[in-house]
């Protein structure tokens, strides 16, 4: 079996607090929510009445695509291909035309989502449905509803030759598709590929979490302070949306056209709990969160006390305390010792399936701008976590990283762990 | 030729056209799908639109017959 290096040559971003790269990284080091009350959610009498919603995409969207591509583009779409264009060309790579006759035969994409094209379904395909009126539903409902959406439009926007599919796995969703683009290059099956997570802003995916009362509803005269990862005030998580995408090659072909190089990936790791030993349909299992890291650390030849830095998957639910235990007993160090760990999940809620790939950009961007941004929103530390409180960064820190890490768990008791080395030219 | 109708026509049918310079010197022979490259399967779209702006229903058997901006508007023309 063929075992390629793989490194990142580009990233892309469409979060709650900011659009693109650069804005993100601004946002992130000032500590900038994107968090807003929405007027929807208060009109339907929602328990948490505030979300994290991309701005300003109407106006960016037709910068980016033409009004015929449009026609059939929801927000989950629409947020997953302009991150996938910024990636593409932050990777120096061009964007095709779409009469070029040009077919990137070792190039594909693994994009996932959580719930994807819910706003067609609850505005359009519903209503219309139920009311008699399928044959005016028009021909823009199929590509914009099936799992695939997220990725199926960068086939073609990008002429690619290779898998391109859609994962999903609930809010481990994100980091998957990476960790799935990272195993088809590695094994030789494709040189370069498109990988992350997207989810739209319906409101409709997020009912059922508030009907699940796993929403704050206690924030909504305070929108910037409603997502408390590791707080002791924490009372559930913020949802969110947008998209984040990287674009990885082996590190030969990206060598080979002298791209830079932002990171490469050391090693990950995907499991599922088998909903035993404590893990169910909603609660991950600690045993095989624990199981799902150090299997990383060991395919990525990488000891717990090389670990800089920890993104978390930090939700701002009862669960925090307990992803700190985990992460503790799997890398088996002191409370001294710890890794600075925040959670983006502060600033920009709790984007589902886009999570844990807009988290492992965030992850770059702190470690190829040497920072690591502060977990806002969490001065009254959860008492369960005050044995590591010296190493969650509250505000942002100037700080070399290294070796980073990065976790999502999703309902299915699902997990996936990645480890990120910056890269230096030797 | 109903003037106003064919700047109806054209207008509903931009966004849709990938050819912009084809769309710009639009006439009634120009060929909604081979001149203005419009997707086969956005044409579903485009006769809705009609029967929004024109208030008329279009058959299925009416919409497979139309090839060109001229063939939209005298359509339109006899049945409003």
């Amino acid at each position: 079996m063929i075992q390629k290096r793989i490194v990142v040559t580009g990233m892309g971003v469409i979060a709650p607090n900011a659009n693109g790269l650069e804005n993100f990284k601004n946002a992130l080091y000032e500590g900038k929510s994107g968090l807003r009350l929405q007027d929807k959610l208060k009109e339907l009498a929602f328990g948490c009445q505030v979300a994290g919603v991309p701005e300003g995409i109407d106006d960016l969207k037709k910068s980016y695509f033409k009004d015929e591509e449009l026609v059939a583009m929801n927000s989950a779409m629409t947020y997953a291909c302009i991150a996938a264009v910024d990636a593409w060309r932050d990777a120096g790579l061009t964007v095709p035309k779409w009469d070029e006759d040009v077919l990137h035969e070792d190039s594909g994409a693994i994009i996932g989502t959580g719930i994807g094209g819910i706003d067609t379904l609850n505005d359009k395909v519903i209503p219309m449905t139920n009311s008699g009126q399928v044959r005016r539903l028009g021909s823009a409902m199929v590509e914009q509803v099936m799992a695939s959406s997220v990725s199926a439009k960068m086939s073609g926007l990008f002429a690619l030759g290779n898998q391109v599919t859609t994962n999903s796995c609930a809010c481990s969703t994100g980091t998957e598709a990476i960790i799935m683009g990272a195993q088809r290059i590695r094994d030789g099956m494709a040189n370069r590929m498109l990988v992350g997570g997207a989810e739209g802003s319906g409101y409709c995916a997020w009912a059922g979490f508030d009907a699940m009362r796993v929403l704050n509803r206690n924030s909504n005269d305070n929108p910037g302070g409603a997502s408390r990862p590791m707080s002791a005030t924490a009372k559930g998580f913020i949802p969110g949306s947008g998209a984040g995408v990287l674009v990885i090659e082996d590190l030969e072909t990206a060598k080979a056209r002298g791209a830079r190089i932002y990171a490469e990936i050391l090693g990950y790791n995907i499991n599922s709990g088998g909903m035993r030993r404590g893990g169910s349909m909603t609660s991950p299992s600690g045993y095989s969160v624990q199981r799902c890291i150090r299997s990383a650390l060991l395919h990525a030849g990488v000891k717990a006390d090389q670990i800089d830095y920890i993104n978390g998957h930090l939700t701002a639910t009862g669960a925090d305390p307990q992803e700190i235990a985990s992460w503790q007993a799997a890398l088996e160090v002191a409370d001294g010792k710890f890794p600075s760990i925040n959670s983006t999940k502060s600033m920009i809620g709790h984007s589902l399936g886009a999570a844990g790939a807009i988290e492992c950009a965030a992850t770059l961007v702190q470690m190829h701008h040497g920072f690591v941004h502060g977990s806002i929103n969490c001065e009254d530390i959860h008492e369960k976590i005050k044995h590591i409180e010296k190493s969650v960064v509250k505000k942002s820190i100037n700080k070399e990283i290294n070796i980073a890490a990065k976790a999502s768990f999703g309902f299915g008791d699902v997990n996936s762990c990645i480890i990120f080395r910056k890269w230096r030219e030797k | 030729m109903d003037q106003a109708v064919f700047k109806d026509v054209v207008k509903i049918i931009t966004p849709y056209a990938k050819n912009a310079d084809m769309l710009a010197k639009a006439t009634v022979e120009t060929n909604i799908h081979k001149d203005l490259q419009v997707n086969s399967t956005r044409f579903v779209d485009i006769v809705l639109e009609f029967e929004d702006k024109f208030g008329l229903t279009i058959s299925d058997e009416e919409a497979d017959k139309i090839q060109t901006i001229g063939d939209c508007v005298s359509l339109v023309s006899k049945l409003k």
